[in-house]
């Protein structure tokens, strides 16, 4: 191989890892939030969060326990209504549509919206049957169509080669790792058009994280990832952009690179320094 | 802040600064030298480059460490990649200051040749030039910083002159122009000791603000 050859490769190679931000013009905005403020009961959890995040691109949301975060994931496909006494005020657009709106059916909006947990959460079912709970519940019953399914999503979530055999065994006998994929398996399988994923590498080892990290890295080429995350490292790795929050607030929002080299805001430089938090 | 990668900046900082201050002492003595035609020092700068070549070396694995182990961000990284770029450019400097020292050894052994008045205004210039320069990195001063990336095109214009001055004295007499083949290195030396002052002030910039200023002539003032 020529150096010039050597070079395209590595620049392009570059391109591929999606290191460059998205092109707002060919990835418009996926999600918008406009005044977001959040209660639990009196107490305000957000306050005027505005956030734009493009579709196709990798968000990491960073910031110390109890700063608003995960609060704002479960915003984003209204998780926070199962919770009593909870309230908001502002909007949520989810590719142009506002998922508060009165016509807006909370059981859609989170198929388009899928979610995983940091400790995975298998049902107590077999593999297949964890992937095919979706669809199954969307009224699907051709078996043919399901194990088609079932097999994409598995593909997807880097799992099918080391459980393809085993189909029919239960969920739970399988590793940590590969549990956590399966959780995303199951949320691929409602063909969501956003996932949120609540530090889902946090109970892993890593070369399980690792495999997530891979993971993430491949579906953002079809789907919107909002990523809560207290591994900062993880946060540079995998995301575009990197919002950083801080006691409810969303103090500072850009480019992951930037923000981990030259943040603008001082708050955001103490924190990922570790001079507070 | 992590005790740990706390500890090992300090020592990192307290570390490249000894550095600095050895090589900024060996580039004024091979100046001193130069003017004094003391071959002596200049012998003794052409030995003392050994032990900066290994701190050179020391410096750049104490800075690999503490990527590896603490992966620094924002402020912690800057100064890592500073001092990593700072510590390779003393170093070059202090190899400069050892060539000034052997062409002042070559010339004790030559014809005199008149040395141009420029010569003093772009040593005093290029001294300051880089004592600023390592001034700016203690004191995080970026407008110190920018000012030493200013002078740089005047200790550029001081290196033309002194060309042009030495050429018309190898000119005029055959035994000018081996002497003036010794000075024109020296003033060579010296421009390139400045141009490493000015890298040194441009990444003191990029730590302080995070903003890359090398070939933006605009952004030094």
């Amino acid at each position: 191989m020529s150096v010039v050859v050597g070079y395209a490769k590595i620049m392009s190679d570059r391109q591929e890892a999606g290191r460059t931000l998205p092109n707002v013009n060919v990835h418009p905005m996926k999600l918008v939030t406009r005044n977001l403020n959040f209660w639990y009961s009196n107490s305000q959890a957000l306050f005027n969060v505005n956030v734009s995040i493009p579709e196709r691109s990798v968000t990491a949301l960073i910031g110390p326990s109890g700063c608003g975060k995960s609060t704002f994931l479960r915003c984003l496909n209204r998780m926070n209504e199962l919770i009593e006494g909870t309230r908001h005020e502002g909007e949520i657009y989810l590719g142009g549509q506002e998922i508060y709106a009165r016509n807006m059916d909370v059981v859609s909006l989170r198929k388009r919206v899928g979610m995983v947990f940091q400790k995975s959460n298998p049902f107590p079912k077999s593999i297949f049957e964890n992937v095919a709970y979706g669809p199954r519940i969307a009224g699907i019953r051709h078996m043919g169509y399901l194990t088609e399914v079932v097999e994409r999503c598995l593909t997807r979530a880097a799992l099918w080669d080391e459980v393809k055999d085993r189909l029919h065994d239960s969920a739970l006998g399988l590793s940590g790792g590969q549990q956590q994929r399966l959780c995303i398996a199951r949320a691929l399988a409602t063909e969501p058009e956003v996932l949120l994923m609540d530090e889902p590498a946090s109970a892993l080892d890593p070369a399980s994280t690792q495999r997530i990290e891979d993971l993430i890295y491949d579906l953002k080429r079809n789907y919107t990832i909002v990523i809560v995350t207290h591994n900062m490292q993880q946060a540079a790795r995998v995301s575009d952009l990197t919002a950083f929050f801080y006691q409810g607030r969303l103090v500072e929002v850009g480019p992951t690179d930037q923000l981990f080299t030259r943040p603008e805001k001082k708050e955001t430089e103490d924190y990922i320094t570790g001079r507070f938090g | 802040m992590s005790i740990h990668l706390n500890r090992d900046l300090e020592n990192l900082q307290r570390r490249i600064l000894a550095l600095a201050s050895a090589v900024e002492q060996t580039v004024e003595r091979a100046i001193n030298a130069l003017f004094e035609g003391d071959s002596r020092t200049a012998r003794t700068i052409m030995e003392s480059d050994t032990p900066i070549d290994l701190e050179e070396n020391k410096i750049e694995e104490e800075c690999l460490k503490i990527l590896a182990l603490h992966a620094p961000v924002a402020v912690d990284l800057r100064r890592v990649t500073a001092v990593l770029k700072i510590n390779t450019d003393l170093e070059r400097m202090a190899d400069l200051a050892v060539n000034i020292a052997e062409r002042v050894v070559s010339l004790t052994d030559l014809p005199p040749i008149p040395v141009p008045m420029a010569f003093r205004q772009m040593t005093d210039l290029t001294n300051m030039m880089v004592r600023d320069s390592l001034d700016a990195f203690v004191k995080l001063d970026v407008a110190l910083a920018k000012r030493v990336c200013r002078l740089d095109d005047e200790v550029d214009r001081y290196n033309r002159d002194i060309i042009d001055e030495i050429s018309r004295y190898m000119k005029q007499s055959p035994d000018h122009v081996d002497p003036g083949l010794h000075l024109f290195s020296a003033a060579r030396q010296l421009e390139r000791i400045a141009d490493h002052a000015t890298n040194i002030a441009e990444d003191v910039v990029y730590l302080v603000d995070g903003k890359i200023i090398r070939h933006h002539p605009e952004a030094f003032s």
